[in-house]
């Protein structure tokens, strides 16, 4: 299984996702630059976390408008799986790929901690290497993670499965619309979460509850 | 060259937690009778065009595509 980084100015996580795809692997992964129109046949793009363009505007509004993206979106419609973190995930809800909105925390602070998530649907090609309702650890660290949609979007999301993520055991960090912390699109491959799994796949991090993310994407046996 | 004022805003029912901050910051500092605050963004825009109607098209499909995000936030054009 062959992956892709996109990179963009003032996005600092791109170094992590890297790492862990090349560890998860055993390849690196190709990087692709936001003026790029094309991307290389691959069968998962990432969009690390960090501040595209500074946040200006809204956070990812800027990105979501470079060349790139309309490749991501090309490949999307094609069927390649899309995985958007943090402001991955701001990107890719301003771009249109996912529903949904993602505006300032609640409780206005920048939030650097760690959470657990309840997996609320195993049934997709990025969480099938969990249990159900399992419980998992992962860091959080951002400004605008509090999702929101409208009432008729939220509904279809929850009736649908499409939210794939929530934050359990009180610990949203950010007041998101029903503990709301990752959702994939009606078509199962383009999946937006705010946590960091890429910083949870190895001991050194302190465990490894991210890493079954990337080993369902990747096809990859625990 | 037309000028242009756009102000974008909040939709009604979606949460605004900076206006909430600003607005308890208002009542404490002595202002009694602040009601709901909402924060929102003001873009001056110059058009090198003459066609009124012309210019209030382009504005409208620069809001939408980049000045705005419709899932949370209305807009409005007004010509200078």
């Amino acid at each position: 299984m062959k992956s892709a980084v996109v990179l963009l100015p003032g996005l600092n996580r791109d170094r992590d996702m890297i790492a862990a795809l090349t560890k998860i692997s055993g390849m690196p992964p190709v990087t692709v630059w936001q003026t790029d129109t094309e991307i290389p046949d691959v069968d998962l793009i990432t969009i690390p976390g960090g501040f595209s363009f500074g946040d200006y505007l809204r956070c990812g509004a800027i990105a979501a408008r470079m060349p790139v993206m309309r490749a991501v979106a090309e490949k999307a419609a094609k069927g390649v799986m899309v995985i958007g973190v943090c402001n991955g995930f701001q990107i890719l809800v301003e771009a249109g790929l996912l529903p949904g909105a993602l505006m300032r925390n609640t409780s206005l602070k920048f939030v650097c901690r760690q959470v657990k998530l309840q997996i609320a649907n195993a049934n997709t090609m990025f969480t099938r290497r969990y249990q159900p309702g399992q419980i998992i650890r992962s860091p959080v660290a951002h400004h605008d993670g509090n999702y929101f949609a409208d009432d008729e979007t939220l509904r279809r999301l929850e009736g649908e499965g499409q939210v794939v993520f929530r934050y359990a055991e009180g610990t949203n960090p950010n007041g998101s619309i029903n503990d709301i912390a990752g959702i994939i699109n009606g078509q199962g491959n383009v999946l937006g979460l705010m946590p960091h799994p890429e910083n949870l796949i190895e001991a050194a991090h302190g465990g490894s509850d991210g890493r079954a993310l990337f080993e369902s994407a990747l096809g990859i046996a625990a | 060259m037309i000028k242009a004022r756009i102000t974008v805003t909040l939709k009604n029912g979606v949460l605004d937690p900076q206006g909430k901050a600003i607005e308890h910051a208002l009542s404490g500092m002595g202002f009694d009778g602040v009601g709901h605050v909402r924060q929102g963004k003001v873009f001056d825009v110059e058009l090198a065009e003459s066609d009124r109607a012309k210019a209030e098209a382009d504005l409208k499909a620069m809001c939408d595509k980049l000045l705005a995000n419709t899932v949370i936030e209305n807009y409005s054009v007004a010509i200078t």
